[in-house]
């Protein structure tokens, strides 16, 4: 390769090859990240591309191929040589110590020490911590604690830690998830800061219009293989998108397919303090009812009274006529009611067990004598549900915690369905999949509401709520402020009845 | 389907160290591998294997059991108090010991569900009220004078087979069978692994807690009624630390504090490995003080190899 070419590139990955336990998980990447380049890198769930990061990072080592970093090899020994190295992450989940300040949380491992010898220079550390917040715009006093930032300003102080490490290359594992739109932009500025000094950034995103917005660059991978490397003025969306899954995606939103039927379930003024108030609505066997709101309005807070996690103060709710208000979610499951939870790893999935013993967790009851259970009884109907909702793992004996978040969540719908429910309230079910995988669970819930079941979709994703559902209730501040008709409901109108007043 | 995966590394693991421990010490001393000796080994594993089946269930569902020497012991008293020649049937001394071990279950069990009190904590303080009781039921001296029947349970034979050992595989079976293959099991281990998925999965936390402390104390019931029996004796002052061997051996069979994951055959396998260590310790002569200091490294070496294939 030419020299004098090859000296703007600050890393150079080639034939990069790592295998888990017989599965490849990457299979001869290819990467070249320029200075001051902002190069997104694109692929389904499962594609590698979080593999790849934390071989970057020195988080996991690589079996064969090659990156050059300036040139020179770059076999990172773990995470702190990496670090020091100049290549740092941001990790989609958050690793700061709570307790600790701003300005502590930033010099974790670098304390200054004064004169005294060991003790901490607090003064200078807040200095230092404050110049550094200035220079990236963020205005946040370096001594508040951790813990009573928000999500967004925190995610900020992790970035001004990457970069107090005098970061060449900047990971960002969707950075955006938890940002509001100004917080998202604000990042974007920093991001556009960083370009203009010569950092590389590895961006990773779900969200296409940022991709575009911001990206100078864009890779993608398909199931652990290198598929292309192009300029992002080049792409357009569809374009992207196939590149990503291989194949024109059409029907994105599945037709409507179900007839409405009878009303099944009833919910009158419901109210519980603090956190919704007077709900009212009526669920239809084979409808799908949309919930949208605001992050607070509610929407969460409902669902987990309905599902019987948490108690309504007042008001009630009616299953074929019959009160049902559950007080556990067992009595929900009992009743018909099945919930999938916002937060897999939280609430959702019991990650350490395996597949099989997560699908039937909910209803293990079914397949077992005497509490004895019917191994072979319970296998067939979990492989038949792994099957039929196209969970992609080397057999259900695998372990939840190893599969990518598309095939997590499929789990948890599973598990869900399994307990041969009649309403079924998803939460969030395509929060942080990707868009192939979004896709089939979109065609799945419609074929679900054919088959008679009446659905709950609680989403945040505006094209979700209006492509998906029949009606949509809007919730803003605990309060409803709209349950439109699939004709009325449009972006503008969501938003309207959305924004506190 | 059964493949080597890292999760069975560990339970590999000990089987090896075990194994080599064995082919070690019959090469060292010529006494260890007789028929006689292996006999006597089992017979002592039997109580530390019964506390291990108990907690090994606690451990699984997060939890932790700390109380089980001193129940032992006052499951011994209380057994021996009604195992005087002549005085009840065999069944009354059994039941009373078994029973008060499923009290003192049961009552940690409760305090834990419904006061959010870390069971560390909980345990820690039955562990004092039951070493206290034994101390006041048997007016802090040993009741002794047990009938023969009571004592055949510790001391007797079938067809050359000690009767610990015989209740020692009894125990084992049922235990393996409830963890791995019925619903109670399978809830332990999501209790342990993940409590509000759990929960969310309609199980009742609760229960399953109640359940595994009450199966913890039962079995520390029926380790003092073999205990008593074995020594022809009820001392109050009777498996003093006991718990921590129990605790040790779950650990060394692989089953991980953070709870969620660990099996029964990794626990039988710890505690014959902790029997065979000390047995062969002993007849090498090896002073009991740097016995401890033996054991211990062992725990802590467990400890750090069950972490270290964590972090791969």
């Amino acid at each position: 390769m030419d020299q004098k070419l090859s000296s703007d590139y600050i890393l150079q990955v080639r034939g990069l090859k790592k295998t888990y336990g017989g599965i490849k998980a990457l299979d001869g990447i290819f990467f070249e990240l320029r200075k001051g380049e902002v190069h997104a890198l694109m692929g389904e769930n499962g594609a590698g591309k979080s593999t790849f990061m934390k071989i970057l990072a020195g988080l996991e080592k690589l079996d064969s191929g090659e990156i050059l970093l300036e040139g020179a090899s770059y076999k990172p020994r773990g995470a702190y040589d990496a670090l020091q190295k100049g290549i740092s992450m941001i990790h989609q989940e958050l690793l700061a110590v709570p307790e600790l300040s701003v300005a502590e949380n930033l010099f974790l491992g670098k304390e200054i020490t004064g004169f005294w010898g060991k003790w901490i220079d607090n003064r200078a550390i807040n200095e230092m911590a404050a110049d550094r917040l200035k220079k990236l715009g963020i205005s946040i006093p370096p001594e508040t604690k951790m813990k009573s930032l928000s999500v967004a300003e925190m995610q900020m102080v992790e970035i001004a830690k990457a970069l107090s490490n005098d970061a060449r290359i900047l990971i960002m594992d969707e950075p955006t998830s938890a940002l509001s739109d100004r917080e998202a932009e604000r990042l974007f500025a920093i991001i556009e800061d960083l370009k203009s000094k010569g950092v590389g950034i590895i961006y990773i995103s779900h969200k296409m219009d940022e991709i575009f917005r911001i990206s100078d660059t864009v890779t993608v991978f398909r199931d652990g293989r290198f598929i292309d490397t192009r300029p992002a003025a080049e792409l357009d969306q569809p374009a992207l998108i196939s590149l990503m899954v291989g194949r024109k995606l059409t029907g994105f939103f599945p037709e409507n397919t179900s007839e409405k039927g009878a009303p099944i379930y009833t919910v009158r003024h419901l109210s519980r303090q603090n956190c919704f108030h007077d709900i009212s609505f009526e669920l239809h066997a084979g409808e799908i009812l949309g919930i949208s709101g605001l992050v607070g309005a509610g929407r969460t807070e409902l669902a987990r009274v309905l599902y019987g996690l948490d108690r309504a103060d007042d008001g009630q709710a009616l299953l074929h006529g019959e009160p049902m208000l559950p007080d556990s979610p067992r009595t929900a499951i009992r009743k018909g009611i099945a919930y999938v939870s916002e937060d897999r790893k939280l609430v959702g999935l019991i990650t350490k067990m395996s597949v099989l013993e997560n699908i039937s967790l909910a209803s293990l009851n079914q397949y077992a004598t005497y509490s004895y259970i019917r191994k072979k009884d319970e296998q067939n109907a979990a492989g038949k549900l792994a099957r039929h909702l196209r969970i992609k793992c080397s057999s259900l004996h695998q372990r939840v915690e190893t599969l990518s978040g598309g095939n997590q969540q499929k789990v948890a719908i599973a598990k869900a369905l399994l307990s041969k429910p009649k309403i079924i309230i998803l939460d969030e079910p395509t929060r942080g999949i990707d868009i192939g995988a979004k896709a089939e669970i979109y065609h799945l819930v419609r074929q679900l509401a054919s088959e008679g079941l009446g659905i709950i979709l609680i989403s945040s994703e505006m094209p979700e709520i209006i492509g998906l559902c029949d009606r949509v209730l809007v919730l803003s501040q605990g309060k409803q402020a709209a349950l439109l008709n699939k004709s009325e409901a449009t972006q503008e109108k969501i938003m309207y009845h959305s924004m506190p007043r | 389907m059964k493949k080597i995966s890292l999760d069975h590394i560990g339970q590999y693991g000990i089987a090896i160290a075990f194994v080599l421990i064995c082919v070690l010490l019959s090469i060292l001393h010529p006494a260890f591998l007789t028929l006689s000796n292996l006999r006597v080994i089992l017979t002592q594993v039997s109580i530390n294997a019964l506390l291990a089946f108990g907690v090994t269930f606690v451990i699984i569902t997060g939890g932790i059991d700390l109380s089980l020497g001193s129940v032992l012991a006052v499951a011994g008293i209380a057994a021996a108090i009604f195992a005087h020649p002549d005085s009840y049937p065999l069944v009354v001394p059994l039941a009373a010991g078994i029973g008060t071990g499923i009290l003192f279950g049961a009552f940690n069990g409760f305090v834990i569900t419904k006061s959010k009190v870390p069971p560390f904590i909980v345990t820690l303080g039955t562990m004092t009220i039951a070493r206290g009781l034994a101390l006041i039921f048997s007016n802090g001296r040993p009741v002794s004078n047990l009938s023969d029947a009571f004592n055949f349970i510790g001391g007797g034979t079938i067809r050359g087979i000690p009767f610990p050992i015989v209740i020692l595989v009894f125990t084992f079976i049922v235990c393996a069978l409830l963890l791995g293959r019925t619903t109670w099991g399978r809830y332990m281990y999501a209790v342990g692994g993940n409590e509000l998925a759990a929960r969310a999965s309609g199980i009742n936390v609760n229960k399953v807690k109640m359940m595994v402390y009450t199966l913890c104390g039962g079995l520390a019931g029926i380790a003092g009624v073999l205990l008593t029996s074995r020594i022809t004796t009820g001392q109050p002052n009777a498996g003093m630390g006991f718990e921590l061997d129990a605790i040790a051996a779950a650990i060394i069979g692989g089953t991980s504090t953070s709870g969620g994951t660990g099996n029964m055959v990794g626990t039988l396998l710890g505690a014959l490995l902790i029997g065979v260590i000390s047995n062969g310790l002993d007849l090498m002569n090896v002073s009991s003080y740097y016995q401890l200091v033996i054991k211990g490294l062992i725990i802590v070496g467990a400890v750090v190899l069950d972490s270290v294939s964590k972090v791969r």
